[in-house]
C-alpha cells in the first residue's frame, strides 16, 4: 500500500496506524499524527485504519517563534 | 507577578527558540534572559534524522514552561488541528494561535484568528492569540474565551519596534485588565523596554536575540531592558510636555536683581 508521509510517497505493509508508524521508522519517537488533514491521537493510532493513497502528517517538536 | 490564565509569572520576557546558531546557544539565551516561557513549533519528522527527538529533549532539560505555536497556519482548519497535534505533544492547554493572512507581512488573518480562537477556547485550551492592535478584534478575542491578547509590535522578525504606538497605547488603555504580551517586531531592547513602560504586561522576543551576534549576550540585553521598563512602569513615569521648566531652583539664584 503506497500513503503520503510528511509529503513524500512511502510503501507500508501495516494498514493499522499504529504499526505502519513502526514500520515508517517512528517507533518509540514523540510525535503526533493527522491523517488526510485529521488529527489522530495517540490511543486512536491502534484503531485507525490507512487507506492506499492517505495523507499521513508526522510531525514532531521544533524551534518556534 | 503577571497571571496568565492560571499561571503566575515573575519573568516579562518570553523568548522564541527559532533561527538560533546552534542547540547550545538556545540553552544559554534562555538562561540568559531569564525567561520563564518559551514558544515552539510542530514540524514534518523525519523518521531517519529524529531531529524533532533532541530538540525537546533539549527544552525539557531546560525546565521551562512551553508555549506552542500555529505558525505557518493560513486557515481556520490547519490551526485548530495544529492546536490538537501540539497539546498531545507537549502536554499543555495554552496555544500561541497565529493564522496567516498575507505573506509578505505575515500579518494575522483576524478574521479566521477569531474563528479559530473560539473553536480552540470552547474546547478547553488556553489560546494566545497573535493579533493585530485592532480593538474590534480584540474585543470578538476575549467574547470567543481568550483571556490574554498578543498584539504585534510590527511584522514578525522585521525589527522595527512599536510600530503603530497610537493604536498599542488605545488597546492597552481599552483593556486595562487584560495581559497584553507584544509579540514580533521588536529589534532592541529598548524597543522591549518602551513595551513595558507603556503598560504592556510582557514580550515576546524570537528574531532579535536569535539573529544578534551574540545571541546570550543579547537575551540578557533584553532582559535588563524589560526589568527597566516595568520598573519604570510601576514608578509613574512624568508627562511629556512642550515647554522646558528648570529643574534646578530659581529662588536665591546669583547675579539677579
Amino acid at each position: 500500500m503506497k500513503i503520503l508521509v510528511n509529503g513524500a510517497w512511502r510503501e507500508t505493509h501495516s494498514s493499522e496506524l499504529a504499526r505502519a508508524l513502526e514500520e515508517l521508522g517512528y517507533g518509540a519517537s514523540v510525535v503526533s499524527t493527522a491523517v488526510n488533514g485529521e488529527f489522530v491521537a495517540a490511543s486512536q493510532r491502534a484503531h485507525t485504519v490507512l487507506a492506499d493513497g492517505d495523507r499521513l502528517e508526522v510531525l514532531a517538536p521544533m524551534q518556534g517563534g | 507577578m503577571l497571571q496568565v490564565y492560571q499561571t503566575q509569572l515573575r519573568s516579562r520576557l518570553m523568548l522564541g527558540t527559532a533561527r538560533y546558531p546552534s542547540p547550545a546557544i538556545v540553552a544559554g539565551a534562555v538562561r540568559a534572559a531569564r525567561a520563564e516561557v518559551v514558544t515552539v513549533a510542530l514540524r514534518r519528522e523525519s523518521a531517519g534524522e529524529r531531529a524533532g527527538q533532541a530538540f525537546w529533549s533539549l527544552i525539557r532539560e531546560l525546565g521551562v514552561r512551553v508555549l506552542p505555536n500555529t505558525a505557518g497556519c493560513h486557515s481556520v482548519k490547519e490551526a485548530v488541528t495544529t492546536a490538537h497535534m501540539a497539546r498531545e505533544v507537549f502536554g499543555t492547554p495554552w496555544i500561541k494561535l497565529e493564522v496567516i493572512g498575507e505573506d509578505d507581512t505575515l500579518q494575522p488573518d483576524v478574521f479566521g484568528l477569531v474563528e479559530a480562537a473560539r473553536t480552540l477556547c470552547a474546547e478547553g485550551f488556553e489560546v494566545f492569540p497573535y493579533t493585530t492592535e485592532d480593538l474590534v478584534v480584540a474585543e470578538r478575542l476575549l467574547a470567543a474565551g481568550c483571556r490574554v491578547l498578543m498584539p504585534w509590535g510590527a511584522p514578525i522578525g522585521s525589527g522595527r519596534g512599536l510600530n503603530n504606538l497610537f493604536g498599542l497605547k488605545a488597546l492597552r488603555a481599552h483593556f486595562p485588565e487584560v495581559p497584553l504580551i507584544i509579540d514580533a517586531g521588536l529589534g532592541l531592547p529598548s524597543h522591549a523596554a518602551q513595551a513595558l513602560e507603556l503598560g504592556f504586561d510582557a514580550v515576546l522576543i524570537n528574531t532579535a536575540v536569535a539573529q544578534a551576534r551574540d545571541p546570550v549576550q543579547m537575551a540578557g540585553a533584553f532582559a535588563q531592558a524589560v526589568e527597566a521598563g516595568l520598573a519604570a512602569r510601576q514608578a509613574g513615569p512624568i508627562e511629556p510636555r512642550d515647554l522646558a521648566v528648570p529643574s534646578t531652583p530659581l529662588i536665591g539664584t546669583a547675579f539677579r536683581g
